[in-house]
């Protein structure tokens, strides 16, 4: 391990369970234990235990933080209840993705998960931009596991009683084996799952006492990417970035309709205007034909090999045994059926946008039939 | 019959004037799940060192070179269908092609089993 990469609070544990650790986002981190093919279908059958501590925990708290944070989010957050999450975005003041991130209403203060990568940057933005009377926290001994998979509540159901009654996007406070837990049922993987912060002294108990349920295994980082690639959910980093807008990037629902018609959040008059007239450019997904993934950086083509957009993400869907993949396209080749030419290492691929996600989403939505 | 093995974790294997061509189990083991593989076909020529066949796992695509120059008499297409041979007996069943040898005093410069595991715990 290099100077360069900080340990977290489960290194000697994914280590202990035959982990890869590679470098990631500033830190070491597992990107697979038996295989990515194999994890990855064992977290869409039963569950997965990924770390994800490398994330950003954050309260911001004080009498005016819910009008402070609504200056630099485009979530209505006036009609966001106790314990509910909410997908929201740090936006540039041209409408640009700073980063996307999970906002919770907590009684008196608000919960944010951040990517782990742009989590210093977010909050030097929000700290310059909060008022005095607002507070930001960043909970550096917070560990945070997610746990998901269609088993995933009956496995975290016998743990921590009472998680099964959350549905998708609640959160509440659990005890898990004797040690106090945030819970929300919301993940990155398109199944049903939690995400689930714990201090960092108990975080390797925990994830003993998860790791032992029958149906769960740990999962490393590649999985995570195949899961949530197939799942349709962009990447910071990758997919998103300054230079993309909300909704460029297919992330209009994270616009609120009171926001929309107010303003009042970085970017608003550009983003209302692509909303009202459509983007220049989307963000879509692809079915690649053949075998060989394309991958990130890969160039969208026109007919005479003029460069018209780019492959974000890329790779190979191990549930439809099929490359995959997410772009930007000119907004006219943006419907699902059109068809798509990809450029890389000097070969050309036939691709058709593909209605996202690729693998149906299995949420455990409020009023939805089990 | 005679076994070498090169830096960037290919095996060659001569049997008379032709060989045949994989990438290791150190090398599997490193890339992962493999997913797709593109080999050389019947009359290409190789040159050591440049690139003569794909590999790609679900994580990243990588070259695999030609440990020696020479014409391809076969690519593997039990390999071509089946990709994840690869991981499973890379140095067998696993292999992807197989070549005539131009010049055998390439393979001086290669390792040998020990040399090349001892090359590997050094990694």
């Amino acid at each position: 391990m290099s100077d360069a990469e900080n340990a977290l609070p489960l290194d000697d544990w994914h280590r202990g369970r035959g982990a890869r650790m590679v470098p990631f986002a500033g830190y070491s981190m597992p990107i697979q234990y038996e295989g990515i093919i194999a994890e990855h279908r064992w977290t869409r059958e039963a569950a997965g235990l990924f770390d994800v501590s490398h994330m950003g925990q954050l309260i911001i708290s004080g009498a005016e933080a819910e009008q402070a944070l609504e200056t630099l989010l485009p979530a209505d957050l006036s009609i966001l209840k106790d314990g509910r999450l909410r997908y929201s975005l740090l936006l540039t003041d041209d409408g640009g993705i700073i980063d996307d991130l999970m906002v919770t209403r907590r009684a008196d203060h608000f919960y944010m998960v951040v990517n782990g990568a742009t989590k210093h940057g977010d909050i030097e933005h929000m700290r310059e931009r909060l008022p005095a009377c607002v507070r930001l926290d960043h909970m550096e001994d917070q560990a945070l596991l997610a746990l998901q998979g269609p088993k995933a509540v009956d496995a975290l159901s016998r743990l921590a009683r009472g998680v099964e009654a959350l549905s998708f996007m609640t959160g509440g406070a659990f005890e898990l084996g004797g040690t106090p837990a945030w819970i929300s049922r919301s993940g990155y993987t398109g199944e049903d799952g939690f995400e689930i912060s714990v201090p960092a002294a108990a975080a390797a108990a925990v994830a003993d006492l998860l790791a032992d349920q029958p149906e769960v295994k740990p999962i490393g980082l590649g999985a995570r990417d195949s899961l949530r690639l197939e799942a349709g959910l962009p990447l910071y980093g990758h997919d998103l970035d300054e230079t993309t807008t909300p909704v460029e990037a297919d992330l209009g629902f994270a616009i609120s309709k009171r926001r929309r018609e107010e303003g009042g959040f970085p970017g608003a008059e550009r983003i209302r205007m692509e909303l009202q007239e459509g983007p220049i450019r989307r963000r879509v997904g692809l079915a690649v034909s053949g075998r060989q993934p394309v991958r990130e950086g890969a160039m969208v083509v026109d007919a005479e090999g003029n460069e018209v957009g780019k492959v974000t993400s890329g790779g190979f869907s191990p549930m439809l045994e099929a490359p995959i993949a997410m772009a930007f396209v000119p907004a006219e080749s943006a419907e699902p059926g059109a068809s798509v030419t990809l450029a890389q290492r000097g070969k050309i691929f036939e691709a058709k946008v593909a209605p996202m996600p690729f693998v149906p989403h299995r949420y455990n939505r409020k009023g939805a039939a089990r | 019959m005679s076994l070498y093995f090169t830096k960037e974790h290919e095996w060659i294997r001569v049997e008379g004037d032709t060989a045949i061509v994989g990438i290791t189990d150190f090398a599997q083991a490193q890339l992962g799940d493999v997913v797709f593989v593109e080999v050389p076909e019947a009359g290409r020529q190789v040159t050591k060192g440049a690139e003569a066949a794909v590999v790609e796992s679900v994580k990243a695509a990588s070259d695999v070179y030609a440990p020696v120059s020479g014409e391809v008499v076969e690519g593997n297409q039990a390999l071509v269908d089946a990709p994840d041979l690869v991981n499973t007996d890379a140095e067998g069943e696993g292999w992807f092609f197989r070549l005539r040898l131009s010049n055998a005093s390439e393979l001086d410069g290669l390792m040998d089993a020990d040399a090349y595991r001892a090359f590997c715990d050094s990694q």
